[in-house]
């Protein structure tokens, strides 16, 4: 059984990743991106990575793919003309893949575990324990500090990302409380003379 | 039959592959590229995960976990570059973006 999910979900994941490089529009590249994350999150779960699989479901699912396809539909772009190269690079971009996918499957099936590297395993797979709880065990006590640094990075991102995109236009009138509440009656009011037949 | 190490790293090998030529088929459309990453980063955490569960060590789904995270961070660092950008040229096309090239 696992063995079926196993080639149904790896089979629609290449497929996927397939379509995400050669469609030609870019909000349909978005959608299989999407069902390219659902589909390795299925994989990740037949390896028993139950929490990383959720994480990937909502954190890619639900907001990196979200906020690509927020983009690619607010930016007016024209998408065909972007895609003229595509012909001419496809030799290139061929043999490149070629020359990578032969070294990673030489790799791959040529690889060999060292002896011994099971038993120098630094945090072994504790039986009885869900994998959420024993990853938090690990990531609260063991890896703490690249935990609080992997917080900076997002926070550094975060920041990064509303100092990049905010922008003030020039013209546009705002309140500005600070200048309300300084004001009165003294320099404000002003009392004048007018006298008859004059006007101001 | 059982579902073994080799079977994933060839999965992830055949996904790796498949961002990398993404990158280069795809050379003018830079949000293309950018999603070509984000498949490489899920190739990788593949990878990860596999040797986790094979070798019976955690640790592996912790980097996973970090990888995830940084992974996030540079799509919204790169879309947020890539929204400026286009309010100031009005176009995305990557090879109109050199003028720092002297």
């Amino acid at each position: 059984m696992a063995v079926a999910f196993f080639y149904l979900f790896s089979a629609v994941l290449i497929a996927s990743a397939f379509a995400v490089i050669v469609s030609r529009n870019p909000v349909h590249s978005v959608l299989y991106l999407i069902l390219a994350f659902v589909n390795g999150a299925g994989l990740f779960l037949l390896a028993g990575a139950e929490f990383l699989a959720m994480i990937l479901v909502v954190v890619y699912v639900g907001a990196v793919a979200v906020l690509f396809l927020f983009v690619v539909m607010m930016l007016d772009v024209d998408f065909a003309e972007l895609r003229q190269g595509f012909t001419k690079y496809l030799p290139i971009g061929a043999a490149v893949g070629a020359v990578v996918l032969g070294e990673l499957g030489l790799v791959a099936l040529g690889w060999q575990s060292a002896p011994g590297a099971k038993e120098a395993a630094a945090a072994p797979i504790a039986a009885g324990v869900s994998n959420t709880a024993a990853l938090g065990q690990l990531l609260y006590t063991k890896y703490f500090l690249f935990f609080q640094a992997s917080a900076l990075v997002l926070l550094t991102a975060m920041i990064g990302a509303i100092v990049l995109t905010l922008h003030h236009r020039p013209g546009v009138k705002r309140q500005k409380i600070e200048e309300q509440n300084a004001r009165t009656r003294d320099n404000v009011i002003e009392i004048k003379k007018v006298p008859s037949r004059a006007g101001v | 039959m059982v579902v073994g190490l080799t079977h994933y790293l060839v999965v992830a090998a055949i996904l790796f592959t498949l961002g990398v030529a993404g990158i280069i088929l795809n050379r003018k459309n830079i949000i293309i590229i950018l999603m070509s990453v984000e498949l490489i980063l899920l190739s990788v955490n593949i990878n990860l995960v596999a040797f986790s569960a094979s070798l019976g060590d955690l640790t592996g789904q912790v980097f996973a976990l970090f990888i995830l995270t940084v992974a996030a961070a540079e799509a919204a660092i790169g879309l947020a570059i890539l929204v400026t950008y286009f309010r100031n040229r009005g176009t995305i096309a990557v090879e109109d973006i050199n003028s720092l090239k002297g």
